[in-house]
């Protein structure tokens, strides 16, 4: 019980859930809502949200892993503080976007969907952040990156990094 | 609010807007009467943002405070179209039409232009708007421009998309009045039958008839949803639309519902698309607010009201069955047809289901009458359709042509042609459902009926120009990646389907095909486009077949001759110094990051081609042309 609630993150997080689950949950369709909702609180959707999730609903935590799973948006994973998405829609894939994810994944030495040790980056492909005219582009966290090179890619991780120090 | 209340706040604002739709002359005459001697149009859609628009903005405001300009305004609009040129800005009443701006480009437009007395910085003009002679030509009038035609983007670009009062001085909600004055329900049903709008999603499906559907379907309570998931990776017209004129999107919703008997509507949207989800929160608060939207609009004694239900990611809630299960709260996934929406749509009532684009069309459709709308375009599409056009084209952004318009047209008018002197190769549209149209169809003129005779599809308006250097077969790949990573799962085509399709391509272009993979390609191609359970798996394979229509070769040169022309199949490639142009200048082996390069300072070097990864850096280093991709 006191490892779920560790899981569960810190009261505060505890009752923003419990809230959100209370307020939507006569909402026909209200699932979709309250997942995105807990990830925006967690940063991911760990197992004990799950659970709480479905008890809060009354429905099977299967019905949750199900919708939570289905979805790309939605993370099982924790993510890294600046989370990397790198455009992989046609037009930045015509312009060797996977180019630029190779080189992102060999600078950080971790895959698509994983997390740096540290915690500092994650990486994720995504399909088009609709900023097709800067093609091949990434985007870190809120920022957009556009006509990137493959030579960029470690000037522009080491931005985020030195604002770390 | 009433009628009334709304159309004064139309005829109030109506010469502000104007101003930006008229040529210069009458512009400056209009803006006198406005009390804004300058407008600054500046784009704040997401492609214009990310590179950094609101900078511009910030700039500009800070400017004009220093220089006590209190009669210049700043909009910040929708999307402009020329999204390549970004971030852009429009001075009214000239029309100066200034590209790539940063904040300190927006400084010198504020302090030599925007000023009293001032002149326009033609340097930091678009220079496609500069004649040689030095005179300015309006933008309207550059090829980029010229050949389009705006009617669901007419307000994009245009107006501020987070102040209702300059919507409605542009003309939205004027239908909605029109239809709760003076039209019955089945008058608006037959209007936009007679208008001949077909579905801007990809099916092309007549909008009218939809609706009639909907209509004669018995029940008390029906929805109304707008299909704003858009997916199709490198299309952005829907998006654009939302960023740029919300308020034409709700509007129509509401005009459906009263022809169709529905008091709720939903937009389900993706929300990776946080500006656009932004500026419809807005959009519905001020349309509550001014009574356009909820209990009694206008005072007409109807109800409609709008919710947004936000996408998580998942390519197959475009199809509209998926995407209703998915606002239901469950797994997006698709349910056979019939019963179709219309008859037992969301939660099981009659609904009616349009995207963005359509819904962007009603408007004009109520406003100007059927006939009008009917003349534009061809003959089984009229009206216009918005391409995103993307790849290896200079202009890249978004454009809305009349039906009808030739491909050639698209790229080598409006698109301003491949850049790098490349040749043209393929235009692909309709993402991973559609196809490529090669080189020889160019003057295909482009409706729903022609794309699919010649083997693609109209398809949500993606529109990625390939050149020499794409190969069809990685493409076709890339399509299947997507597909397969894309499929829901629930029917065995599809799921199987994909997974299999994308080994065979994989094979090839490893180098490892054999030529009955080709059969094998075209005969599971075919059961896929039967059986799949929706529109996901049907089409899947189209981005095969298409290819293997026009570039059957290239398949062939990857299976027979282990050769890919294009030089992108990694695999099939081998890299060799020409020992003759070689000059032994040791860039080449100093950038060779697996050391697979050897020779001695001015002789000739070589490659060890069991240590290359082929990664092709001594080709793009090495400044004599002597190494040899093949």
């Amino acid at each position: 019980m006191n490892k779920c609630n560790g899981a569960l993150g810190s009261p505060e997080q505890q009752a923003k859930l419990k809230a959100v689950i209370e307020e939507s949950r006569s909402t026909p369709g209200c699932l979709m809502h309250i997942l995105q909702e807990a990830q925006s609180i967690y940063g991911y959707l760990p197992l004990p949200v799950q659970k709480t999730i479905a008890e809060g609903l009354n429905i099977s935590l299967s019905e949750v892993y199900g919708v939570a799973t289905f979805y790309s948006q939605f993370s099982l994973k924790p993510k890294g503080k600046y989370k990397i998405s790198v455009c992989l829609g046609t037009a930045c894939y015509v312009k060797g976007s996977d180019k630029i994810l190779e080189e992102v994944q060999k600078e950080l030495g971790i895959k698509v969907g994983e997390c740096t040790p540290d915690g500092l980056f994650s990486i994720d492909s995504c399909r088009c952040v609709g900023a097709c005219g800067l093609a091949p582009v990434m985007m870190i966290n809120e920022d957009v990156h556009g006509r990137l090179k493959p030579e960029m890619v470690k000037g522009i991780l080491d931005s985020y990094r030195r604002e770390e120090q | 609010m009433n009628i009334k209340q709304i159309d004064k706040i139309r005829s109030d604002k109506k010469a502000l807007i104007d101003v930006r739709r008229v040529v210069r002359e009458q512009g400056e005459k209009l803006a006198k009467q406005t009390g804004c001697r300058k407008q600054v149009l500046v784009c704040g859609g997401t492609g214009c943002t990310s590179s950094h628009s609101m900078k511009v903005i910030e700039q500009l405001e800070k400017s004009i405070k220093e220089l006590k300009l209190d009669d210049v305004l700043i909009v910040k609009t929708g999307c402009f179209g020329l999204c390549s040129l970004g971030p852009i800005m429009i001075v009214y009443p000239e029309g100066a039409f200034y590209a790539q701006m940063t904040p300190e480009h927006a400084k010198t437009v504020a302090e030599t232009h925007l000023v009293k007395g001032g002149h326009i910085v033609k340097e930091l003009l678009y220079q496609g708007t500069v004649a040689e002679d030095g005179s300015i030509i309006p933008f309207a009038e550059t090829p980029f421009y010229k050949k389009q035609m705006r009617i669901a983007l007419r307000n994009c670009g245009v107006i501020a998309p987070e102040d209702i009062e300059e919507a409605i001085a542009a003309g939205d909600y004027a239908a909605l009045e029109k239809v709760l004055t003076s039209m019955t329900p089945d008058d608006v049903i037959n209007e936009v039958m007679a208008s001949g709008l077909r579905g801007r999603g990809g099916a092309g499906f007549p909008t009218g008839r939809k609706w009639s559907f909907a209509k004669a379907s018995q029940g008390d309570i029906k929805y109304v949803v707008c299909n704003a998931d858009e997916g199709d990776p490198g299309a952005f017209m829907d998006r654009s639309v939302l960023e740029g004129d919300p308020h034409c999107v709700l509007e129509a919703m509401a005009i459906a519902g009263y022809a169709i008997g529905a008091r709720q509507g939903y937009i389900y949207v993706r929300a990776e698309y946080p500006v656009a989800v932004h500026r419809l929160q807005i959009a519905i608060k001020q349309a509550r607010e001014y009574g356009l939207l909820g209990k009694n609009i206008l005072d007409l004694g109807f109800d409609f009201d709008i919710e947004i239900r936000l996408g998580a990611g998942a390519f197959v809630c475009g199809e509209e069955t998926a995407l209703l299960t998915s606002i239901e709260g469950h797994r997006g996934e698709p349910r056979p047809r019939p019963p179709f929406p219309a008859t037992k749509g969301l939660f099981g009532k009659p609904t009616i289901i349009n995207n963005v684009e359509t819904w962007a069309n009603i408007n004009p459709i109520i406003v100007n009458g059927a006939a009008w709308f009917a003349r534009i375009g061809t003959r089984t599409s009229a009206g216009t359709k918005v391409f995103a056009l993307g790849g290896k084209i200079t202009n890249v952004g978004l454009v809305e042509v009349p039906m009808g318009t030739t491909l050639r047209e698209i790229v080598e008018e409006i698109g301003g042609g491949i850049p790098g002197g490349k040749k043209f190769k393929a235009a692909q549209t309709g993402g991973p459902s559609g196809g490529c149209i090669p080189a020889e169809c160019i003057d295909t003129p482009i409706d729903y009926d022609s794309l699919i005779a010649i083997g693609s599809m109209m398809g949500s308006g993606g529109m990625i120009i390939l050149d020499e250097d794409d190969c069809m077969v990685d493409i076709s790949k890339f399509y299947l990646e997507f597909t397969a990573d894309e499929s829901c799962g629930k029917c065995t085509p599809c799921r199987i389907g994909t997974k299999r399709l994308l080994q065979l391509l994989t094979k090839i272009t490893e180098g490892k095909g054999e030529p009955e993979d080709l059969v094998k390609i075209e005969e599971l191609a075919s059961h896929m486009k039967q059986s799949s359970l929706c529109a996901l798996g049907q089409s899947a394979p189209n981005p095969i077949l298409s290819t293997l229509r026009y570039f059957r070769q290239e398949y062939v040169d990857h299976i027979e001759s282990k050769h890919c022309e294009a030089g992108v199949c990694k695999a099939l490639l081998t890299y060799s110094i020409d020992p003759e142009k070689c000059r032994g200048c040791t860039l080449c082996a100093r950038n060779c990051p697996t050391h697979a390069i050897t020779g001695k300072v001015r002789e000739a070097h070589v490659i060890d081609k069991d240590i290359c990864i082929k990664c092709g850096l001594c080709l793009a280093n090495c400044k004599f042309g002597a190494v040899v991709r093949s």
